[in-house]
């Protein structure tokens, strides 16, 4: 079985994906997780995960194609430049 | 008590040995490096026990890890084996770990506080050895392999009074950088 690991590197940090480990059973996992990603100091906490157990999404509709919900609806730059232009005109 | 320090130490700097001898070539890569980093370990203990012990006898844990006969090591038979089978190397490790904790559990109780504060420090990192062992052997208690392995090396735990030959190649190996030193060589 694969498990998932997550790794927090400082308390209260979010918890980021460190990698996999294959193991028989969780308490496989547990050591090995251990040993790859906590015994160098450099994790304070982890999360071990089966894979199966973790919901994964990956399809998002927008049939209608409204790009105004996405973060690249309103594209800012060219508005700012022109606002920049109109509060201090270049004198060129 | 220099003289159970050192059967510890020598104990733990031989099956550190053996252990590393899995490196890269465990059953699979989580394996090796959760194996490696044992062995890794128990060279670690080794090297501190030696530098207490070197302390009382007036010398320097290189010398006492490198510089006896190996009829001078206090090691026991069951460490100084090469066992190139993974029941046979699981099954020691599990025999150690037991034998280990017990010994560890005395010497914790020590009078002398500097023995008793390393056996506690050491003993931190042993429970991560005894949760390996334990989980192996779950999952091999009912393979005749595992448990013919278990019952051929049980008698060897303990058993101190001479050495296999094993010992003596391995010590071949392990002392050749050191005894391949120039006389006089110093850093």
């Amino acid at each position: 079985m694969i498990y998932e690991v997550f790794r927090q590197e400082r308390k209260g940090q979010a918890f980021q994906h460190a990698g996999s480990v294959e193991a028989a059973d969780e308490h496989f996992a547990e050591s090995y997780a251990r040993e790859q990603f906590g015994r160098r100091g450099e994790s304070v906490a982890l999360w071990v995960v089966e894979r199966g157990s973790i919901m994964r999404i990956e399809e998002f509709v927008d049939e209608l194609n409204r790009n105004y919900h996405r973060v690249d609806g309103y594209p800012l730059k060219e508005k700012l430049k022109e606002a920049r232009e109109r509060a201090a005109p270049r004198d060129r | 008590m220099s003289e159970l320090l050192l059967e510890i130490a020598d104990d733990e700097l031989i099956l550190g040995w053996r252990d590393s001898e899995w490196t890269g070539i465990a059953p699979f890569l989580e394996e090796d490096v959760a194996f490696s980093s044992i062995a890794q370990n128990e060279v670690g203990h080794a090297r501190a026990l030696y530098e207490l012990t070197a302390r009382e006898l007036g010398t320097t844990a290189d010398e006492l890890a490198f510089d006896r006969e190996p009829a001078e090591y206090r090691c026991s038979e069951l460490v100084e084996l090469r066992l190139p089978e993974w029941e046979r190397t699981i099954a020691r490790h599990v025999l150690y770990e037991q034998a280990d904790a017990e010994r560890l559990e005395r010497l914790k109780a020590s009078d002398d506080p500097e023995v008793a504060g390393l056996a506690a420090k050491i003993d931190r990192e042993e429970i991560y050895h005894r949760l390996h062992a334990e989980m192996w052997h779950e999952r091999l208690k009912d393979e005749p392999r595992y448990v013919e392995a278990l019952e051929e090396l049980r008698p060897l735990v303990g058993k101190r009074n001479g050495h296999t030959p094993e010992l003596t190649t391995l010590w071949e190996e392990m002392t050749s950088v050191r005894r391949s030193q120039p006389a006089g060589t110093t850093w």
